[in-house]
C-alpha cells in the first residue's frame, strides 16, 4: 500500500470538503492569472505604443549626446557600428534619425519645432509612421519636402502644397534655412506631438543642418520586449565609447515607474487573494488533523515511522494545493487566450482617457508562460507553509492523548 | 518461558494539586502462549500498565524487558520498529485505516516490515480466512460489522507474527454474540500459533476464558491466578 494511495484516498473522506477547499484555490488561481494576464496584457501595450510609436526598443547615440542633445555631438554612422546592430540576432529591423530644433515659419507665423531627419521606408517599418498621414502623401527617400503635424500646421495655416521655412543654427554653428514644400499632414494621436514635429527625408535633414552622413541616434527594434535583457545586455558589451546604448525603460523611465507602481497594486491585490486561500486551506488541514488524531495515533503505534506518516500528511496537502491550481490553470489558459485574441473593448470616459493618450481603448491580455506557473510555484509555496503544520504535528503527536482521544 | 519481564513498573502523573500514581511499582512476568486477563476497576491503572507494556507510554521508574530488550532504553524510532515487530494491538474500537479495505488493512504492517508482496498477499488472505471473513477482503471498515472489524483488527495485529498482542477491552463495544465469536478466534489463534495473549478488560466473558488473570487495583496488582481451562 503506498503512501501516495493512502493519501489520495485520504482526501476523498469527506469528498465536498477536498472539492471546496480546492474550489476555492480553483477561483484564487483563476482571478489572480486572469488579473496578471489583463495587467502584463496592459503593460505591453503600453510598450508597445511607447516602443513602436517613437523610442524603438533600445536607441544607439553618443555620450555625449546623451547628455547633451545639439547637433555638435551627433555621429557618423560608421562600418563597425553597422556590423554590430546587422550580426545582432534578436533585433527585427532598426532606423537612423537626425533630430533637432528649428524654428518653423509661413508667412508672419513662426513657431519653434522638432525636426526629424528621417530614412522614410526603415522609418514606416519600425515605427509606421505612413499611418498618421491625415492629407496628402508619405514621404521617400528623394524627396526635399516635409510631414508636419496637424496642429502645428493649422497654427502655420498651411496645407498639403504650401511651403514653410525652417531656420535654425546648424552644425557647428552654421545657419541652417530652406523652404520646403508640405508634403503631408500627420495626425498622431498624442496632442503634444501635434504641436511640435516635422518629419523630413534624412538627406534633407542632413543638408538643412549642414550635417552630412551624420545621425543624432539609431533606434533598433526586437519582436518583443521579452527579448530586450539579452539583446540589449549582448549589444552593451559590444558599443563602446564615444557611442552608449540605452534601453526604452533608460529613455522613458516615468513609463517604467508607473509599470512598477501598478504591479505593486496588483501585487497587494493577490497577496490578500492568497492570504485568504492560505487560511482555507489551512482550516482544512486543521481540521483533517484534528479529526484524525486518533487513527494517526493508531498508525504510530502498530509500527508506521512518524517521518512516513508526515510524508502521508503533507502528500495530502499538497494535492488539495495540486488538485485546485492545476484546475484554475487549466481553466484561466483557455479564458485569457480568448481575451488575448479579442481584447476587451473599453466605453466611456475609460475609452475616451485612452483614445487621448494615445492608447486604443481596448483591455489588452497577456499569454506569457511565466502568468501561469508562477500561480502554480505561489500554490506550492503556501501548500508547503501549511504542510508544515501536519507535519510537525506528526511529529510530536502524544501517542497516549491520541489512542485516548 | 518468560517473553515479558516487567520490574519495578511505575507511572505518575502529575498535576499542579496533585500526584497521582497510575501504576505503582509492578513486577510481573508473561510466558510465551499465555491468555492473561489484567482486570480491575475503572481508573485501576490497567490500560496505563498495558500503554507502558506496548512501547506507547514511558513509565515513570521500570523497567519492561521483552525478549531480553528494555523497550524503553531504545530509541523513538526502535521502539516504533521494536513495537512492529514484536507487538500486535487490538483496540477497544478496532481503530482499522477507514480508507483502506479489511485486506489493505492487514497488509499495511507487513507492508511497513517491507515483506514481499507475494508474501503480504498469501498471509493476508490466510489470516482473514482464519478469523472467518475471507469473503470481506476487499470491505472497508465502513462497510463491516463491529464484529467483523475487531476480527480484522485481530488479523491485523497478527500479521507481523509478533511475539504477543495487547487487546485493551477488545469486546466493549460488541454484542454478545460478537463477543464470544471474537473470543472463541482469539484463544483458537492463542492455541494454533501459541501467540501470547493478554487482555486489559471488565469483561466477565473475557475473564472466563483466560488462563490466567491479574487483578489490579490503584497501580499495584492485587491478585495473580491461574485457570486450567478446555
Amino acid at each position: 500500500m503506498r503512501i501516495i494511495t493512502i493519501a489520495w484516498r485520504n482526501l476523498w473522506r469527506k469528498p465536498w470538503r477536498t472539492v471546496i477547499t480546492s474550489g476555492s484555490i480553483f477561483f484564487g488561481v483563476l482571478l489572480s492569472t486572469f488579473m496578471t494576464s489583463m495587467q502584463y496584457g496592459s503593460y505591453e501595450s503600453m510598450i508597445n505604443n511607447v516602443v513602436k510609436f517613437y523610442s524603438g526598443y533600445m536607441q544607439i547615440f553618443t555620450q555625449d549626446y546623451h547628455e547633451n542633445k545639439t547637433i555638435n555631438n551627433t555621429f557618423v554612422f560608421n562600418d563597425s557600428i553597422r556590423q554590430i546592430i546587422e550580426d545582432e540576432p534578436k533585433l527585427t529591423n532598426y532606423t537612423s534619425r537626425l533630430e533637432y530644433f528649428s524654428l518653423a515659419s509661413s508667412e508672419n507665423l513662426t513657431k519653434g519645432s522638432v525636426i526629424i531627419g528621417i530614412d522614410p521606408k526603415r522609418e514606416n517599418m519600425v515605427t509606421g509612421l505612413k499611418k498618421w498621414v491625415e492629407k496628402g502623401q508619405y514621404l521617400s527617400k528623394d524627396d526635399n519636402a516635409v510631414l508636419i503635424a496637424t496642429d502645428l500646421a493649422k497654427y502655420l495655416k498651411v496645407g498639403v502644397g504650401d511651403t514653410i521655412v525652417l531656420y535654425g543654427q546648424g552644425y557647428h554653428g552654421v545657419l541652417a534655412a530652406g523652404i520646403y514644400p508640405v508634403k503631408g499632414i500627420l495626425k498622431f494621436p498624442s496632442p503634444e506631438l501635434n504641436k511640435q514635429f516635422i518629419y523630413m527625408p534624412l538627406n534633407s535633414c542632413q543638408q538643412l543642418f549642414s550635417a552630412p552622413n551624420r545621425l543624432s541616434s539609431l533606434v533598433l527594434m526586437l519582436h518583443d520586449n521579452y527579448q530586450l535583457p539579452s539583446a540589449l545586455s549582448h549589444l552593451k558589451s559590444k558599443i563602446k565609447p564615444p557611442f552608449m546604448i540605452r534601453s526604452w525603460e533608460e529613455l522613458q523611465p516615468g513609463l517604467v515607474q508607473m509599470i512598477e507602481g501598478d504591479k505593486a497594486g496588483g501585487l497587494f491585490m493577490k497577496s490578500i487573494l492568497y492570504l485568504i486561500i492560505t487560511f482555507g486551506i489551512l482550516g482544512t488541514i486543521l481540521m483533517m488533523v484534528s479529526e484524525r488524531k486518533r487513527e494517526l495515533g493508531v498508525m504510530i503505534a502498530i509500527g508506521m515511522q512518524r517521518y512516513l506518516l508526515s510524508r502521508i500528511l503533507f502528500i495530502e496537502t499538497f494535492f488539495i494545493g495540486l488538485l485546485g491550481a492545476a484546475a484554475g490553470i487549466a481553466a484561466s489558459i483557455p479564458l485569457t487566450y480568448y481575451y488575448y485574441l479579442n481584447p476587451m473593448p473599453l466605453e466611456g470616459d475609460a475609452a475616451k482617457t485612452m483614445i487621448d493618450m494615445g492608447i486604443e481603448p481596448y483591455m489588452y491580455f497577456s499569454i506569457q508562460p511565466d502568468i501561469y506557473y508562477v500561480q502554480a510555484i505561489v500554490v506550492f509555496i503556501i501548500t508547503l507553509f501549511i504542510a508544515v503544520y501536519p507535519v510537525i504535528k506528526a511529529y510530536t503527536l502524544s501517542l497516549t492523548s491520541a489512542l485516548r482521544s | 518461558m518468560n517473553v515479558i519481564e516487567i520490574k519495578g513498573l511505575t507511572k505518575i502523573y502529575k498535576t499542579s494539586e496533585v500526584i497521582v500514581k497510575a501504576v505503582n511499582g509492578i513486577d510481573i512476568n508473561f510466558e510465551e502462549g499465555e491468555f492473561t486477563a489484567i482486570v480491575g476497576p475503572s481508573g485501576s491503572g490497567k490500560t496505563t500498565f498495558l500503554n507502558m507494556l506496548g512501547g506507547l507510554d514511558k513509565p515513570t521508574s521500570g523497567k519492561v524487558i521483552i525478549s531480553g530488550i528494555d523497550v524503553w532504553k531504545l530509541s523513538s524510532r526502535q521502539l516504533i520498529d521494536f513495537r512492529m515487530n514484536n507487538i500486535g494491538f487490538v483496540f477497544q474500537s478496532y481503530n482499522l485505516i477507514p480508507v483502506l479495505t479489511a485486506g489493505e488493512n492487514v497488509e499495511f504492517i507487513m507492508h511497513l516490515q517491507g515483506k514481499p508482496k507475494k508474501e503480504r498477499e498469501k498471509r493476508t488472505k490466510d489470516l482473514l480466512e482464519a478469523v472467518g471473513i475471507g469473503n470481506r477482503i476487499n470491505a472497508r471498515p465502513s462497510k463491516l460489522s463491529g464484529g467483523q472489524q475487531q476480527r480484522v483488527a485481530v488479523a491485523r495485529a497478527l500479521a507481523s507474527k509478533p511475539e504477543f498482542i495487547l487487546a485493551d477491552e477488545p469486546t466493549a463495544n460488541l454484542d454478545s454474540k460478537a463477543t464470544n465469536s471474537l473470543l472463541e478466534l482469539m484463544s483458537q489463534m492463542n492455541k494454533k500459533y501459541n501467540t501470547t495473549f493478554i487482555f486489559a478488560t471488565h469483561d466477565q466473558r473475557v475473564m472466563d476464558k483466560a488462563h490466567r488473570i491479574v487483578t489490579i487495583e490503584d497501580g499495584k496488582i492485587l491478585s495473580d491466578e491461574y485457570f486450567e481451562r478446555d
